[in-house]
């Protein structure tokens, strides 16, 4: 498939985003257990789900660069029983809304308990709020990922691998820029969003490592015999259709040549897993604050190269009718 | 239930494109606006059709045959491009089972491209609109056509009348005829899409003749006589079988 920007931007962006949501509610979660020491709501959760926001809403952005009739985008909510897309164009602006709901509780420090649970569980607003955004985040995780397992053609992508690898890398990558954040700000919980950051990284590094291995090993079901319904084994096209290129030529196609598309795996790989999780490892001992902020982007941009392989490594089957050009 | 659709005889075709351009006459010059081209007489022309004819060639020298191939959409009855549109902008008629794409909802987001294994979307570059084969829907319910010429600009244009059009949910039609007695397939029959147009494979017609065919065994002009007596030496049938 050629590799979209605006969709390489789109799903890095908003991944990071619920990544980040992820990390500053788990980090009240644990505040809330005790596990952690109380934030300070104002500058740590209400400025850290505005930069959740902004992840999110310049995800939205790049996405609108993708259509061809962006004024008519509001339209793409209508077959929610049936298209992932629909789906994620409904989740991704309920979770944005909620992720600034729950900033704004904290930011106006809304958070009087409303009850108390068994004299230990203080329920607010923004408790509330985080649980639904929570589920949100999930949601538009699995929306996401969908969009792409669930067409079954391009078996590079139909498994549920590729909605766990969505969800682990972007909550990978929000990880750690909490863990940056925190380092800015700090706050002292670079530790614990560090280590979390680390766990989740590796964890992505095994699931995706799992989804190449599957690739090199796929079998396709289409082939050129099935495409064109004559059983000979030597067939070759002589002529496509059209002189120059068409939509089928530049849509599914990335034509770039195999080295290069080896090269952006061995650099992602790198820029993905192994250099943040160092940076990560020596910002634990050099207690720098600039470490982690490297290590967020260094990931990123790793992220960019992933995200761009994982659409050149998938094999749509009406290639199969453009083999070559007459 | 009526389900339209094209028969291609891939027998018969001979690859003069008449299909494409006859398409592309018909088609840009409707009420859904062009079907835009750009660069046409450059070096790096490109532009959106409905239809394209492929050529193949089976088999290596000496033993080929050049079989030209037309593509367009095949009319699904399980169209998987449908339920992933976000808006409902692609649709499939309950009436006529044509698969269209409307082009006033369309938002040009590409992904029924991507979940059609066939490649026969293609977004028009101007018009940034997801466009397809529409069986000529504008022609063949036009009553100021007279009755002989309803039928899509593709089929009306093909020289050799490798192209046939009709319902394939009528077992007597002549589509369902054709693909009934000249083993009419499917393209990608592996994902269960169901496509309403069928192919018409390549068919010779053939006599087996084998070797002792070509000599004849019963000679009727052989003298007839006495079979000759075995040797001397060798048992008689009284020998070894007692009666």
């Amino acid at each position: 498939m050629h590799p979209a920007f605006s969709v390489i931007f789109l799903t890095t962006l908003i991944g990071a985003g619920q990544g980040l949501f992820l990390a500053l509610f788990t980090g009240q979660l644990y505040a809330l257990a005790n596990l952690l020491p109380q934030q300070d709501d104002r500058y740590f959760y209400g400025l850290g789900s505005d930069l959740a926001v902004l992840f999110l809403g310049l995800g939205l952005l790049a996405s609108f660069f993708h259509l061809g009739h962006p004024e008519r985008a509001w339209r793409s909510a209508a077959m929610w029983r049936t298209s992932w897309l629909s789906r994620e164009v409904i989740v991704l602006p309920a979770a944005l809304v909620l992720i600034a709901l729950y900033g704004l509780i904290h930011w106006m420090e809304w958070t009087t308990p409303f009850f108390v649970i068994r004299d230990a569980l203080p329920v607010d607003a923004s408790l509330i709020v985080g649980v639904l955004a929570m589920l949100a985040v999930f949601a538009l995780y699995i929306a996401t990922g969908m969009i792409y397992a669930s067409i079954r053609f391009l078996q590079e992508w139909h498994s549920a691998l590729t909605v766990i690898n969505y969800g682990l890398l972007g909550i990978a990558s929000g990880f750690t820029f909490a863990a940056a954040f925190s380092a800015w700000i700090g706050n002292g919980l670079v530790g614990f969003y560090g280590t979390w950051a680390v766990i989740i990284t590796l964890a992505a590094l095994v699931t995706r490592s799992a989804s190449l291995i599957r690739n090199r090993r796929i079998k396709h079901k289409s082939t050129l015999q099935t495409a064109i319904g004559i059983r000979h084994t030597h067939i070759q096209q002589k002529a496509q259709g059209a002189m120059g290129g068409s939509f089928n030529t530049r849509e599914y196609m990335h034509h770039q040549s195999p080295p290069f598309l080896h090269k952006v795996l061995v650099v992602f790989m790198v820029t993905v897993f192994t250099l943040p999780i160092l940076l990560l490892a020596a910002s634990y001992w050099l207690e720098s604050p600039y470490l982690p902020a490297a290590a967020f982007v260094v990931q990123y941009l790793g992220l960019l190269a992933e995200r761009w392989y994982f659409f050149a490594d998938a094999r749509h089957p009406q290639n199969l009718y453009y083999q070559s050009v007459s | 239930m009526t389900q339209l659709a094209l028969v291609i005889d891939l027998n018969v075709c001979v690859g003069c494109h008449a299909c494409v351009t006859s398409c592309k006459e018909w088609n840009t010059s409707g009420w859904a606006g062009p079907m835009t081209d750009f660069d046409p007489y450059g070096a790096d022309p490109t532009g959106t059709f409905f239809n394209r004819v492929q050529t193949f060639e089976v088999g290596q020298f000496p033993n080929t045959q050049t079989v030209h191939f037309p593509k367009s959409c095949l009319h699904c009855e399980e169209p998987p491009c449908v339920p992933v549109c976000p808006t409902g902008a692609s649709y499939k008629r309950a009436e006529d089972g044509i698969v269209l794409v409307d082009y006033d909802k369309c938002i040009g987001c590409k992904y029924c491209s991507w979940a059609c294994p066939y490649g026969a979307r293609e977004l028009d570059e101007k018009q940034k609109v997801m466009k397809k084969c529409t069986l000529c829907v504008d022609r063949i319910y036009d009553e100021a056509l007279p009755e002989s010429e309803r039928l899509p600009a593709c089929v009306m244009a093909c020289p050799t009348n490798a192209r046939l059009f009709g319902d394939v949910h009528d077992s007597e039609s002549e589509v369902s005829r054709q693909i009934r007695d000249n083993g009419g397939y499917q393209l990608m029959p592996e994902w269960g899409t169901k496509p309403a147009n069928h192919y018409l494979p390549r068919r010779k017609t053939e006599i087996r003749i084998h070797e002792d065919e070509l000599v004849r065994a019963d000679n009727p002009l052989k003298k007839e006589g006495v079979p000759a007596r075995p040797p001397a030496d060798r048992p008689t049938l009284d020998d070894t079988t007692s009666w």
